[in-house]
């Protein structure tokens, strides 16, 4: 479903990838793992547009996406859901989400699909009229990931889905990234530094180290791989 | 779009009128400061849009201001002239002409300053509209066209109460009605979060333009209003001075709110005129006041919680 072909990505003089190749099949879960500037956000800012590529392809479904806009991706059904809960803190929940189908004009797909994020996150449901500054870390995560789920996505690239979440929460979430990628066959590159639960929830990953790709393989693998045990799963 | 505000809308509209059918019997000071009051209603509540709702930060209001009240008073004065009108219809039909005229014209200079400077974010854009501002008014100054430094006088004084009052409810009206479209959420998603909001499929860059150009097609109707209140216009009445005292309107009325920033408006053109007196002084006054304020009351003065819209 997306394929990266030998991609550098440069802000201005700072080489951040160099030359990162990865598949990612249509269904699956695959996952991004690597130290603080290995460079998998910036891998999945180049996916999504906000960043452009220097060198190499992005394929999407086949098609070249290198240095398309974000805002035309999402209607190619790509979603982004960044880094650090970037939710729209002064707009209630129930906005968020409305906002996450910005590109939906009927009204009843919206309805249903805020259904379906009710029904994924309950919490959500009871605090739909709250600014969604006022959630806590857990609950931000929860609607940052149903708001991307608000366009109707095939494919999901999530960024650090457990920053900051309590151990509880961590573990609830990655139940539902599991539960989306099976029941809506949503494919899904996701970054991660807990390394070991997202590996277990994967089928493929990739070690980025420094701007390259050091390691990939099958996810069971990668977790019984020493090297990826000595530094990404404390050993 | 809900009925009811433009029952306000209406109401605004009549009551203007009726104002200005009895403003001839009015204590004629005190109308010049309602007419100061409802222009700068408009420019703070434009302005409101722009470095408020959408989170962008302009320091080169009055330079759309300036491109407002030259165009609309070379309308009236140069047009008017030579049209041969009778009075009424100058007022009542060329003034409203050149007010649209130099909106457009403002929100036009809005797009050219826009288009090629909102990508860049906070601290730079600042410096680009403070840029822009100071080159407006030095043009000014510089084109004998329209009197160069000596400004331009002898502008005719259209400006009433119904005119003043009727721009200012529908500026209201537009930036009211438009953040409570479904459209208009993403300028507050824009101030927001960026990012998130881009990765939501918004196309960022065209609603900071589209925030810039309406804002900046208000504040060249105010400075039509302006230019035909005062009768005189010149370069220097559109300096720094004048944008930083919209933008503490702004943020005493605290940014991104409807009604806190038009009472910070009426408050501050009225607390003015006693301090007439102190001349230039005025503006530590307003430099104090906005210390002040981002120690005690970073929120804005006129804050309720979590009324952030009237939605």
């Amino acid at each position: 479903m997306l394929e990266l072909r030998d991609l550098t990505v440069r802000y201005g003089a700072i080489t951040a990838l160099h030359g990162v190749s990865l598949r990612v099949a249509a269904g699956s879960i695959v996952t991004l793992i690597g130290g603080n500037g290995a460079g998998k956000t910036t891998t999945l800012r180049t996916v999504s547009g906000m960043v452009k590529p220097a060198s190499g392809q992005v394929l999407f479904e086949g098609e070249e996406i290198g240095g398309i806009p974000t805002h035309r991706l999402v209607a190619r059904g790509l979603a982004h859901c960044p880094e650090g809960r970037m939710v729209f803190a002064n707009l209630t929940v129930r906005e968020n989400l409305q906002m996450g189908a910005y590109l939906q004009r009927d009204k009843g797909v919206i309805r249903r699909e805020e259904e379906y994020v009710f029904a994924l996150f309950p919490r959500l449901k009871e605090r739909e009229a709250q600014p969604a500054g006022t959630l806590s870390g857990g609950e931000q995560q929860m609607l940052a990931i149903g708001r991307a789920l608000m366009s109707q996505p095939r494919f999901l690239l999530l960024d650090e889905p457990s920053l900051g979440i309590a151990p509880l929460l961590v573990k609830l979430i990655f139940e539902k990234i599991v539960e989306l990628n099976r029941q809506r066959n949503l494919t899904i590159l996701l970054v991660e530094q807990n390394a070991n639960l997202a590996l277990e929830v994967s089928n493929h990953g990739y070690v980025l180290e420094t701007g390259r790709i050091q390691l990939s393989g099958e996810a069971a693998g990668l977790r019984a791989d020493p090297r990826v045990r000595d530094a990404y799963l404390g050993g | 779009m809900l009925p009811r505000s433009q029952i306000w809308l209406l109401a605004v509209l009549g009551a203007a009128a009726v104002m200005s059918a009895v403003s001839g019997r009015l204590n004629p000071y005190w109308l010049d400061v309602a007419m100061g009051v409802g222009i700068n209603i408009i420019l703070a509540v434009s302005l409101n849009l722009i470095n408020g709702f959408t989170g962008q930060f302009s320091l080169g209001h009055a330079g759309f201001m300036a491109v407002g009240a030259y165009t609309s008073a070379m309308v009236t004065t140069v047009l008017g002239s030579r049209l041969g009108l009778s009075p009424v219809l100058l007022r009542w039909g060329l003034f409203p002409v050149s007010l649209v005229a130099g909106g457009l014209l403002a929100g036009l200079a809005g797009l050219a300053v826009g288009a090629p400077s909102l990508r860049l974010k906070g601290d730079y854009l600042a410096i680009v509209t403070l840029g822009f501002g100071e080159i407006i008014k030095v043009i000014l100054q510089n084109l004998n066209a329209v009197g160069g430094a000596r400004g331009l006088s002898g502008i005719p004084s259209y400006t009433n109460l119904f005119w003043t009052f009727t721009v200012a409810a529908v500026t209201v009206y537009v930036v009211w009605g438009l953040l409570n479209s479904t459209y208009g959420r993403g300028f507050l998603a824009v101030a927001d979060d960026e990012v998130a909001a881009e990765a939501m499929g918004l196309n960022t860059t065209r609603y900071k333009i589209n925030a810039f150009v309406v804002g900046s097609f208000f504040a060249g109707a105010a400075g039509g209003l302006y230019a035909h209140l005062k009768g005189y216009i010149s370069p220097t009445g559109f300096d720094f001075n004048k944008s930083i005292e919209i933008v503490v309107m702004v943020i005493l009325g605290g940014m991104g709110r409807h009604l806190g920033v038009i009472v910070a408006a009426i408050l501050l053109t009225v607390v003015q005129e006693p301090l007439r007196k102190l001349g230039d002084w005025r503006m530590i006054l307003y430099a104090l006041l906005l210390i002040g304020l981002m120690l005690t009351r970073p929120q804005g003065l006129f804050v309720w919680p979590l009324k952030r819209r009237n939605a």
